[in-house]
């Protein structure tokens, strides 16, 4: 068994458990929805203050569903010990970890898929103008925030306060990609020139690789230990 | 069983591991050799589940070693080993929101059998779920759950079957299933280790004894002419506790 084919098996198990049961999308849909519809009605959102604002209140929503995404996603290997099941497995438990980050991310790429134009529609501005600088901007910033996000998840799954835990443990390490994420989404969105965002992407990249070097490096042990 | 020239199948040597200040294993050692028996009994809290993850590679011992033919797998369980080993618990590590056949089929990928259909179609006849074989398994009642589990613990041929508590819980017929299943794994010559508190079906079924008191081994022996009722007073003599 391959690394490949043991992250591919892990990726179509979680596909397959939620096309059947659609309880991640359908939670992080109507998450993401709340979000962008309170903002809207909660702010001032003229045409100038929408566009300034825009990156901010896409970002909290992204990210909020990202959360419900890989907590819930951890709560399936939770229950019924299928954890151990997975981790007694011939394969590289490194494949377990990028197999459940990836299905996560799927997930929560799916969830900014539908909410993007919801939001277009509902502020009337036009966070896709340059529609493959955003994409690469979303792509990375979801990266990153799941990267992290499924290494926090495997830790505090097995906490009794873990919904609280989750969080607390996962923001101020995702910080630095969240505002590079926010910052490079904001300047597409308000027209600034790509060169002068570069900045924001080499972050977005530098982090990312790090995320996943760190957690390739000790997510056996934090399985094992937790 | 161990003829003398050969390494034990798995071998444990003063194996210790903490949880924080309490020490769950303390300084276990045990052989088991290719078509070895044994079960082990212990009150809760006797580290039996703790010794049977550090044997099934789950967790890592603080101290002592661990060695499988002869190899110190301490630090490094191989995945060559995890191959080998089937393992049953208390809860039926299956997926509730995959149907049966959905289950096997995936852990029989994770294993890269070679034909998972078809695996998957034995086991699931092996066990009495053919007919249930599409439901998810969220509908299934306990003992329905624990035979599902028994495929799964079966679907890569394992020669080394790791049992932790595997009849609680279980109807008559899971229960009848499981004990079908463990002779058949006994007449091909597979390893199987076993802890429960069902002292009569763990003599019958077992060649070996280990009793597991507060971290340690307390009593090691065979069960050829072992006598269930002498055994139990023993047991109970053991633990500190009253047999009624």
């Amino acid at each position: 068994m391959t690394f490949f084919q043991g992250v591919k098996a892990i990726v179509a198990k979680d596909l397959s458990m939620e096309i059947r049961g659609k309880e991640i999308i359908s939670t992080t849909f109507m998450f993401s929805l709340l979000t962008v519809v309170i903002f809207n009605f909660a702010f001032d959102m003229a045409e100038g203050n929408a566009r300034e604002s825009a990156a901010g209140v896409l970002w909290v929503a992204f990210l909020f569903s990202g959360a419900l995404t890989m907590n819930r996603g951890f709560m399936y290997e939770k229950d019924e010990d299928c954890m151990s099941a997975l981790m007694l497995a011939p394969i590289d438990r490194s494949a377990i970890f990028f197999g459940k980050m990836l299905s996560s991310l799927l997930f929560m790429l799916a969830t900014m898929t539908i909410i993007t134009p919801i939001f277009i529609l509902l502020y009337n501005v036009n966070v896709m103008e340059r529609p493959l600088w955003q994409a690469l901007s979303f792509f990375l910033g979801a990266t990153g925030f799941i990267t992290v996000g499924t290494l926090i998840a495997a830790i505090s799954v097995n906490l009794r306060a873990r919904e609280m835990m989750g969080p607390l443990l996962l923001l101020p390490v995702v910080a630095p990609v969240v505002i590079a994420a926010v910052k490079f989404s904001g300047g597409l969105i308000m027209n600034q020139p790509v060169e002068q965002l570069m900045i924001w992407m080499k972050v977005l990249l530098i982090f990312n690789v790090v995320y996943l070097v760190v957690a390739w490096m000790v997510f056996d042990n934090i399985i094992e230990e937790s | 069983m161990n003829d003398g020239n050969t390494a034990p199948l798995i071998e444990v040597t003063d194996v210790v591991k903490r949880f924080g200040k309490v020490v769950a294993v303390n300084g276990v050692s045990l052989k088991i050799d290719q078509g070895d028996a044994v079960v082990i009994f212990g009150p809760n809290g006797a580290g039996k589940t703790t010794l049977f993850r550090i044997l099934a590679g789950l967790i890592r011992p603080d101290e002592g070693s661990l060695s499988v033919e002869g190899a110190d797998v301490t630090y490094e369980y191989g995945e060559t080993i995890r191959h080998r080993i089937g393992y049953i618990s208390h809860q039926s590590m299956t997926y509730t929101q995959l149907s049966a056949r959905e289950n096997l089929l995936f852990f029989a990928r994770l294993y890269g059998v070679a034909d998972p259909d078809e695996k998957a179609d034995a086991l699931l006849k092996r066990v009495g779920l053919t007919s249930r074989a599409d439901d998810i398994t969220a509908t299934f009642s306990r003992g329905m759950k624990q035979r599902l589990s028994i495929a799964r613990a079966l679907v890569h041929d394992p020669d080394i079957i790791l049992l932790d508590e595997p009849f609680t819980g279980l109807d008559q017929h899971a229960a009848e299933i499981l004990k079908d299943t463990l002779s058949h794994l006994h007449d091909e010559r597979k390893t199987f280790i076993m802890v429960t508190h069902n002292i009569r079906v763990g003599l019958a079924i077992s060649r070996r004894v280990v009793v597991q008191v507060a971290g340690k081994i307390a009593m090691t022996c065979d069960t050829d002419g072992l006598n269930p009722d002498e055994f139990t007073e023993r047991y109970f003599t053991i633990v500190g506790g009253k047999h009624y």
